[in-house]
């Protein structure tokens, strides 16, 4: 921005910005304080309080938490790779195909930005079950394989890889789906991993939906596990759901934490039209 | 040559019969997937899967899964989806209440039909009357007891004393409670209050707890069939108007909904002296407690009273015959007198017959520790759990009515009105 | 024999584009018109199979006093969320993008909500709003506030979750502003510098415009998100009390799939995608043209 700002006016702005930055870290400072201190702690802040893992032992024993990481991280995985595939494929077609009714089909393509698989539910879940995918991993991830967000970010990356790179392919007498894999998607490395970032969180995190179509613990991914952890009939116990959710969530946060840098370029790279 | 061509053919005929065999008996294995709502909060899949465990041990050729769904509501929908997306679901614990919409989406097998035997009867009659209400429809029978409740009053002891109480002698009728609720409200030097007398949750099932205060008042709610509610009588609206008067007239509660989750908690911490609560706390409020806490019936109106609650066995008609009778098995092992015995103990539900009372375990704990025998007692004076057909929608309209009065919106007769009228629109087409 | 270009051309087009248009077509565009469909039918209940019953499910939701509490909710939810969310965002970019201390601590704390799952963040929020023994209760209590059942009063209810989710997307959205800020080539500033204006003059006359596009992006992500995000009801109120905290979609799932009403849960359906669509068109629309203008 401008410089040549008065001091004050600076100091003012570090400490607006240090003051909101508080506020917005305090829940999850207070539920790490409340999930490594016994009960009776959770209201008080005695710096000498003792520290416990006793919370996450319990909470890693009401609940089946290593199946719920394996359902997501299977989840998450299947989901990128079906959108990897579909949404390449897709993308390749508008970038650099002409076919007919290519219009009307991206704009049907724009539409599913709007109204996402998620306010259909009823009749997704119909749909789903008419399948037989209840209740299946396979049966949450189907609806957003093809994704018309990941459609428009790799047709524009695709739409700006230099002509001159296609046809020498072709010189070399390449058909359509080796240039594909040989000169667009190596070219498109960065999108790829922002897009992958994007989705992950995404569906790591996604919650109605999977409620909807799971109803076992054979496919319930953590979300789904966390509102069931934390609602039980009689009475929540604070510090153990403390705990149970920096277990949820602590792999997304630690690999978020580590490759900050990464998460944010990517959301940033998805967000330029 | 010839001989030796023999003795290999025997060889393979003991050795197939052998696989055959095998293969049968695996065959005969009967594989039951059961759902369950680990409704309270606590270790409770160890409790259940160490009862399982003992029942494959002395039942080789049945295996039983359970199934983690949720709370009441939640099972319900996931078991009801499973079925009709015709997944294996052989038999489930659910609220005792879903009998009319599992009959309505035809869904379970009466007992009737499957428990036959001599046997079977005496066992069936070995229950708490009162628990039975919930199970039987059109007269037959659709659910056996399994984890019920009733709704107890928890006091904290200490804080009896401190307010010049008895701590033996909670109290027994509406007046009192409001009496010594006002005497136990503490406020400080600017009048906010740091403790309240009395609070009973009008989140999650406050459908639940208002039946208490309606039986006490002399009405049900109401009828047995299902297909009518009594929601406008005159002694359930001065019901409404009792709750109520608490928070504003009496200033003995907070105004506004209390939540059902974290009542336990500020009970625990001292945020309350008295909370009406489900008898399923017990054991965690026994755990967490740092003072000395009482449990009592619910205080009387024109009478005692409480609506049971809690979930029963269900048997669902995709079961095969073979799979039905295992699962009869399996409730009998799981509703036998010292299973119900232990289960009692480790969830604080109470013991659904009264043969289980009469087990060593029981008579040492309830010796032990007399506030697990409150609920009990108070099943003469218990009344079957609000259900009617459409039962979510309809109790829908009454706990949003509920919701609406405690927070300060329509008068109690004018909300109470409006349920009813909804849900004579709702059941009408089913009397 | 080899085809015309153009000819291969549309088939090669159509092979590639048909897995995801399949997958599309199932889960975007059919159940919209299925669901349309849906709406002019009864719910098939026991011995009651399914019947035609025109515009019956419609005159039902418009007498329903939950439907008209909850899109009175959903409205007010998207009018206090939306602004509020983006300028806050729009803020913490600016903030971010200067050279202040601990910057990349800053602007991690604020996109950290983001990354979290809503229900996570919900059960920790519910231990706040908790009347006396909740953490803003305690904080309240220090300044003499007296406690309140922040949850548990129609009146305050809805504002809790809007609170919530405000502090959930801001973080979101700033990313995006940061992106276009970034953008902007720096001999703008200089000019302006050299031209003697001040701050506010710059920031409006420069900056806004030239975020206009990542403006239009930024609104209709909060407003997709202010009709789509209801998992922080499943854990704080459930809807209540009395419908107060409820929004459409949540009710969409109570009667889907706590009632099984499907018919009226279509009828729902229909009547949340056509504001969907109504506000993605008038979003569009009108910032289009300001992006163009320059």
């Amino acid at each position: 921005m401008i410089t040549g700002n008065s001091d004050w006016v600076q100091k003012l702005e570090t400490l607006a910005a240090w003051l909101l930055a508080f506020l917005w870290a305090a829940p999850l400072l207070y539920a790490a304080w409340a999930a490594f201190h016994p009960m009776d702690f959770v209201t008080r802040f005695d710096p000498l309080a003792p520290l416990t893992l006793e919370n996450f032992r319990n909470a890693w024993k009401v609940a089946p938490f290593a199946r719920y990481f394996f359902n997501t991280f299977v989840l998450v995985t299947i989901t990128l790779a079906g959108q990897f595939v579909l949404c390449t494929m897709a993308a390749y077609a508008f970038a650099r195909f002409e076919f007919a009714g290519k219009e009307l089909a991206f704009i049907l393509v724009l539409v599913q930005i709007m109204i996402m698989p998620d306010v259909l539910i009823v009749q997704n879940y119909q749909t789903i079950s008419s399948l037989g995918l209840v209740d299946t991993i396979l049966g949450i991830g189907l609806p957003y394989m093809a994704s018309a967000f990941g459609i428009f970010l790799l047709r524009q990356t695709f739409k700006q890889v230099p002509r001159e790179l296609e046809d020498a392919a072709r010189v070399e007498g390449a058909g359509p789906i080796a240039v594909l894999w040989k000169v667009y998607i190596p070219l498109s490395r960065p999108t790829y991993l922002a897009y992958g970032l994007v989705s992950v969180s995404y569906h790591w995190n996604n919650f109605l939906w999977p409620l909807i179509i799971t109803n076992s613990t054979e496919s319930r991914p953590l979300t789904v596990g966390l509102s069931i952890f934390g609602a039980p009939e009689s009475g929540v116990d604070f510090s153990v759901i403390s705990a149970g959710t920096l277990l949820a969530v602590s792999p997304l946060l630690i690999a978020f934490l580590l490759f900050q840098r990464q998460f944010v370029q990517s959301f940033m790279r998805s967000g330029i039209k | 040559m010839k001989k030796q061509l023999f003795k290999a053919f025997l060889f393979l005929v003991v050795v197939l019969t052998f696989v055959c065999t095998g293969m049968a008996t695996q065959a005969a294995t009967v594989n039951l997937n059961m759902y369950y709502p680990v409704a309270v909060g606590g270790p409770i899949t160890k409790t259940i899967d160490g009862m399982i465990a003992e029942f494959e041990q002395e039942n080789p050729d049945i295996k039983v899964k359970a199934v983690y769904a949720g709370n009441y509501d939640d099972t319900r929908v996931k078991a009801l989806a499973a079925l009709k997306a015709n997944q294996p679901v052989q038999l489930s614990v659910l609220f005792s209440i879903d009998v009319f919409e599992l009959m309505e989406q035809d869904a379970i097998v009466p007992f009737d039909e499957i428990a036959t035997s001599p046997d079977d009867k005496k066992w069936i009659e070995g229950f708490y009357p009162s628990l039975m209400e919930n199970s039987r429809a059109k007269g037959k029978l659709w659910g056996i007891p399994f984890q019920r409740s009733t709704i107890v009053m928890y006091y904290n002891k200490d804080a009896f004393r401190e307010a010049g109480l008895d701590p033996e002698k909670p109290p027994a009728t509406w007046t009192e409670m409001a009496a010594a609720a006002k005497k136990l409200t503490k406020r400080d030097a600017s009048g906010n209050v740091t403790r309240w007398g009395v609070q009973i949750p009008s989140t999650g099932y406050p459908y639940w707890m208002f039946q208490a205060l309606s039986i006490q008042n002399g009405e049900v709610l109401m009828n047995e069939s299902g297909n009518k509610t009594y929601f406008d009588k005159p002694a359930v609206i001065e019901a409404l108007q009792y709750w109520r008067d608490l928070a504003v007239k009496d200033q003995v509660m907070p105004e506004g909904t209390t939540d059902w989750g974290t009542l336990r908690q500020k009970f625990l911490e001292g945020a309350t002296a008295m909370m009406w609560h489900t008898t399923g706390n017990l054991t965690a409020v026994r755990k967490d407690a740092k003072f000395n806490f009482g449990v009592s019936m619910l205080p009387a109106g024109k009478r005692r009273g409480s609506p049971t609650g809690g979930g029963n066995f269900y048997i669902f008609k995709n079961a095969t015959p073979e799979e039905r009778k295992a699962s009869l098995k399996f409730i009998k092992f799981m509703t036998s007198p010292e299973l119900t015995a232990r289960w009692s103990i480790a969830t604080g539900y109470v013991a659904t017959r009264p043969d289980a009372y009469e087990t060593a375990t029981l008579k040492k704990y309830v010796a032990e520790f007399p506030a697990a025998a409150v609920a009990r007692d108070q099943f003469k004076y218990a009344t079957a759990e609000f259900s009617t057909y459409e039962n979510a929608r309809v109790k829908k309209f009454l706990d949003d009515a509920l919701q609406n009065v405690l927070t300060g919106g329509k008068s109690a007769s004018d909300a109470l009105k409006g349920a009813q009228d909804q849900a004579d629109r709702t059941l009408h087409s089913y009397r | 024999m080899k085809l015309p270009v153009q000819k291969t051309a549309h088939i090669y087009g159509w092979l590639f584009l048909l897995p995801a248009a399949v997958l599309m077509a199932a889960f975007t565009h059919y159940p919209v018109i299925a669901g349309l469909f849906a709406s002019f039918y009864s719910t098939p209940k026991g011995g009651r199979p399914s019947r035609f019953v025109g515009l019956e499910n419609y005159s039902s939701m418009i007498a329903d006093p939950v439907f008209r509490q909850v899109l009175e909710n959903n409205f007010l939810y998207a009018l206090g969320v939306i602004p509020l969310s983006v300028t806050l965002a729009l803020f913490m970019a600016l903030l971010v993008n200067k050279k202040l201390p601990g910057r990349s601590i800053i602007r991690a704390a604020y996109f950290t909500p983001t990354i979290l799952p809503m229900i996570a963040v919900a059960n920790i929020w519910l231990f706040f709003y908790t009347p006396q023994i909740g953490l803003l209760d305690k904080i309240g209590s220090l300044f003499g506030m007296t406690s309140h059942t922040w949850l548990g009063d129609t009146e305050t209810a809805l504002g809790c979750m809007m609170v919530l989710a405000i502090w959930k997307d801001a973080g979101f959205f700033m990313i995006f502003f940061l992106a276009a800020l970034q953008a902007i080539p720096p001999e703008l500033e200089e000019a302006a510098l050299i031209e003697g204006s001040g701050r506010f003059y710059y920031f409006r006359r420069i900056t806004l415009p030239l975020l206009m596009p990542t403006m239009l992006f930024v609104l209709v992500n909060a407003t997709i998100n202010s009709f789509k995000l209801v998992d922080h009801i499943f854990i704080l109120t459930k809807g209540g009390p009395d419908n107060a905290s409820s929004l459409l979609l949540y009710y969409i799932y109570e009667v889907a799939f706590g009632f099984w009403d499907t018919a009226y849960a279509s009828t729902l359906t229909v009547v949340l995608l056509v504001i969907l669509s109504l506000l993605a068109i008038t979003q569009f629309t009108y910032i289009e043209k300001k992006v163009h203008y320059q």
